[in-house]
């Protein structure tokens, strides 16, 4: 019995320094990222799997120490799993809608970056667009 | 009135409900299973008319093997990631890739661009107006043709053996 316990320790830790970690590069991400569009990598994807980490060895924890499945904690990671891609999905549709710049080494120019001509013209005459 | 043709419109969307019911209340005691019975069956029928027509599931066994793709390639992807933004000398080739969609149904589409952006090295970022061209923003990519062959291969056609064919 002593044995299960320890054993499970080690898991249920090994799972939240594994689920930390991600976490903390994931945020490094941020930071060392270029332009916004590289900076979505992180939060997208790596949280993810930091959480999905952390949830595990709470399931873990939970379940020993409560001696039956605790299965709440599921309900997250899949919450957290349909609403991350929708969320950087939306991030980024705004931030081509405002055309931020992105980092020069960027490859493919999709239409939604370029300068449209006839648009600008379009709106022109409401006011001087031109913004620093 | 609403007047419900069937009983359970969507059976799937019922299980779910009361799966989501159970683990919520963290308990397989009966009344739990009553009250999220009552809940799954009266849900769906009230709601029924706001939702659009979803694609059945075709081949279930392939939707299995498909999550378990996904999850191990969740973690690759991490670890790509990681090692992208750990790199010190920041050595990453972003691209905007335009990929050709064949898929065509709003559900299926949208599958496909939650799981590029789960994925190594991708995120979905916009998806044109006509539904024909989604636009992904890659982390760290070599040749643009091979990631867009690859993407086919691994997640758009088992999604539409699944759901479309």
């Amino acid at each position: 019995m002593i044995a299960l316990y320890t054993v499970m320790e080690g898991v249920i830790a090994f799972f939240l320094i594994a689920g930390s970690i991600f976490a903390l590069i994931g945020s490094l991400g941020l930071t060392r990222m270029k332009d916004f569009y590289m900076r979505l990598h992180g939060p997208s994807k790596i949280s993810t799997l930091g959480v999905g980490c952390i949830l595990l060895a709470s399931i873990a924890y939970f379940s020993l120490l409560d001696a039956g499945p605790s299965l709440q904690e599921l309900l997250i990671t899949i919450f957290l799993f349909i609403t991350a891609p929708v969320s950087a999905h939306m991030l980024s549709k705004s931030a081509l809608h405002q055309k931020l710049a992105r980092d020069p080494r960027t490859r493919g120019n999709p239409q939604e970056l370029q300068e449209d001509e006839e648009h600008s013209i379009e709106e022109a005459p409401q006011g001087d667009s031109k913004l620093p | 009135m609403i007047r419900p043709r069937k009983w359970l419109p969507m059976p799937l969307l019922s299980v779910l409900l009361l799966v989501v019911w159970l683990l919520l209340m963290n308990s397989v005691a009966l009344g739990h299973w009553l009250l999220g019975g009552v809940l799954a069956i009266v849900i769906p029928v009230i709601t029924e008319p706001f939702w659009e027509a979803q694609p059945r599931v075709k081949k279930p066994f392939l939707l299995v093997r498909y999550f378990f793709r996904v999850l191990l390639d969740i973690i690759i992807a991490n670890l790509e990631a990681s090692k992208v933004i750990l790199d010190p000398r920041g050595r990453a080739r972003p691209a905007f890739v335009e990929y050709p969609l064949e898929l065509q149904e709003n559900f299926t589409i949208t599958m496909l661009a939650s799981t590029i952006t789960l994925t190594p090295g991708t995120v979905s970022a916009h998806l044109r107006m006509d539904g024909k061209t989604l636009l992904i923003h890659a982390l760290d990519v070599g040749d643009i043709d091979d990631m867009i062959r690859h993407i086919h291969e691994r997640y758009e056609r088992p999604l539409k053996e699944i759901f479309e064919c």
